[in-house]
């Protein structure tokens, strides 16, 4: 199986600030990979450099075996910003419609292929009927499902997922993650998704990267989410603790992912 | 009503107030559009306050004031555009500008006394006053500043619609939204001729904003933006005719009724839909 993102001892950051060291890691053709981390530890960042929008300070990234261009066709995304969202008054098959061909210049014309297009890829999340809805007139769930959509044109081999569960109820974080799940075992492309809570992710993911404190830790959830190894990303004593299948990380008595989802609400990450 | 109507067209400068506003209207119905659409009225807003120092200024140092509008409201709808899509500060930037602009407008005015005539014209423009010559030079801009939007249209659509995934995509973010501001800054220079820089706003807005009320579909909407500056101008210079009231007042009048009644509607239809 071929490596789709290959970090050797990449180094990120913007301005004065370096968010991430030496981090070295390969993701493998194929893999749903859970991204966690506090706030600021890189996630963001990370799919930055993945798009070709951040060049590494040091060190290298390999994304389908080149440095990535910015634009890449075969990678997917899901921005964690979405600034434009919640006012538009235009109906959500226009706004996808939009990202089709969205690079090139002259008339957004939407001819047959962009139709056939958007229309494959909103039967893959399964949006047919409230993509004819205005944008601000459904839900966030339902616009996260458009997003997706949005995501999935073009057929991208790398699915870039940044957030996609902020500001949603539980019961429809769990339908996200089963529908990406779904979609990613149906279509065999590579999926970063992005989250601050590990629990919804937890029966979905093949492995999880951590990010923390400037550094990266990529393995199974039992390989990695551990004391030993997250008390070096917190930089704090970490304990992990399991009960009825869900996983809590505790910093001093406090649940640090819990604390995370909190305070990023209304902020973006780094 | 026919017979009116043939009355009115017997006039030379009834027909020219009818072509130079058709023109200005598809153009102010097509660049109003992405204006509201990227909720971008203030900053068009400013440009028409910029072109009051730009046409003054032009008149003091003896150029007509229509190419000081263009080349003044060109300039600072770059600049606005160089400030970016996500600057906090920015509507306070763009009303520091507008403010600046009136001012010096003000002390170009001083300088040159015999203006106030010219003054009105400029704040609240004079339909009923343009020749030929000033058709031909709308009409050429106009057809410019039209084929420039349907080139920048798809990216500028994506941009507007979904800036951080277009970004990714390889747009060309910045370009593209500079662009559009100096487009902006041409549809701003040609509704002046029309309504006077003071009601830019109801040829720009009005109907587009009505537009984006009434359609969800982005060809549909745009298309009903069009026609909706075009029935505003016509219809505000045709009753300027037969009531003898100002044209630029007639069509602020009929643009506010079309968003009015596009609200009413709108919120008919969400009635309906809810039931």
């Amino acid at each position: 199986m071929s490596n789709v993102i290959v970090c050797s001892d990449l180094t990120l950051g913007f301005g004065p600030r370096v968010v991430l060291a030496g981090v070295n890691l390969a993701v493998a053709e194929g893999e749903f990979i859970g991204v966690l981390g506090p706030n600021g530890s890189g996630k963001t960042t990370l799919m930055r450099a993945i798009l070709g929008l951040l060049p590494p300070r040091s060190g290298s990234i390999l994304v389908f075996g080149k440095p990535p261009p910015r634009g890449n066709p075969a990678i997917g995304y899901l921005p964690q910003l979405r600034s434009r969202l919640a006012g538009l008054s235009l109906t959500g098959r226009d706004f996808i419609a939009a990202a089709y061909g969205g690079h090139r210049f002259g008339l957004p014309l939407f001819g047959r292929a962009a139709e056939a297009a958007v229309d494959r890829a909103l039967a893959l999340v399964g949006a047919e009927d409230l993509a004819a809805r205005p944008l601000a007139a459904l839900s966030g769930g339902e616009q996260q499902r458009l997003l997706l959509a949005q995501a999935l044109l073009g057929r991208p081999r790398l699915l870039l997922l940044d957030e996609p569960l902020i500001s949603l109820d539980p019961p429809h974080q769990a339908a996200v993650v089963a529908l990406v799940r779904r979609l990613q075992k149906e279509l065999g492309f590579t999926v970063l998704f992005s989250a601050h809570e590990l629990n919804p992710l937890l029966h979905a993911i093949d492995r999880v990267l951590y990010l923390g404190g400037g550094h990266a830790a990529l393995g199974t959830v039992d390989e990695v989410i551990t004391p030993a190894v997250l008390s070096r990303l917190y930089r704090t004593e970490i304990e992990v603790i399991r009960t009825h299948g869900h996983i809590f990380v505790m910093a001093g008595g406090h649940e640090v992912e819990h604390e995370a989802h909190r305070h990023a609400i209304g902020h973006s990450d780094a | 009503m026919l017979e009116k109507t043939l009355e009115m067209l017997a006039y030379d400068f009834m027909r020219n107030a009818f072509a130079a506003s058709a023109i200005v209207a598809v153009l102010a119905g097509v660049v109003g559009f992405f204006l509201v659409l990227r909720e971008q009225t203030f900053a068009g807003h400013a440009l028409s306050h910029v072109s009051f120092a730009g046409a003054t200024g032009a008149v003091l140092m003896g150029i007509p004031p229509f190419a000081g509008i263009i080349v003044l409201a060109t300039l600072v709808g770059i600049g606005m555009g160089m400030l970016g899509e996500k600057l906090r500060q920015r509507d306070v930037a763009i009303g520091v500008v507008l403010a600046f602009s009136l001012g010096l407008g003000m002390l170009f005015l001083h300088f040159y006394t015999h203006f106030a005539t010219q003054a009105t014209t400029l704040l609240f423009g004079n339909v009923l006053g343009i020749d030929r010559t000033t058709i031909g030079t709308l009409a050429a801009l106009a057809f410019v500043s039209l084929a420039a939007m349907g080139f920048i249209a798809r990216p500028l659509l994506f941009a507007s619609l979904h800036p951080e995934l277009a970004e990714a995509r390889a747009v060309p973010v910045k370009f593209v939204s500079v662009s559009f501001l100096v487009l902006v800054a041409l549809a701003v220079a040609e509704a002046t001729q029309i309504v006077g820089m003071l009601l830019v706003f109801a040829l720009m807005v009005a109907p587009p904003a009505a537009a984006q009320l009434l359609s969800a579909r982005f060809w549909r909407g745009l298309l009903l933006s069009v026609i909706l500056a075009w029935l505003d101008a016509w219809g505000g210079i045709a009753l300027a005719y037969i009531t003898d009231w100002p044209s630029s007042f007639w069509i602020t009048a009929l643009g506010t009724c079309a968003y009015l009644a596009a609200f009413i509607m709108r919120g008919n239809m969400r009635t309906h839909h809810a039931a």
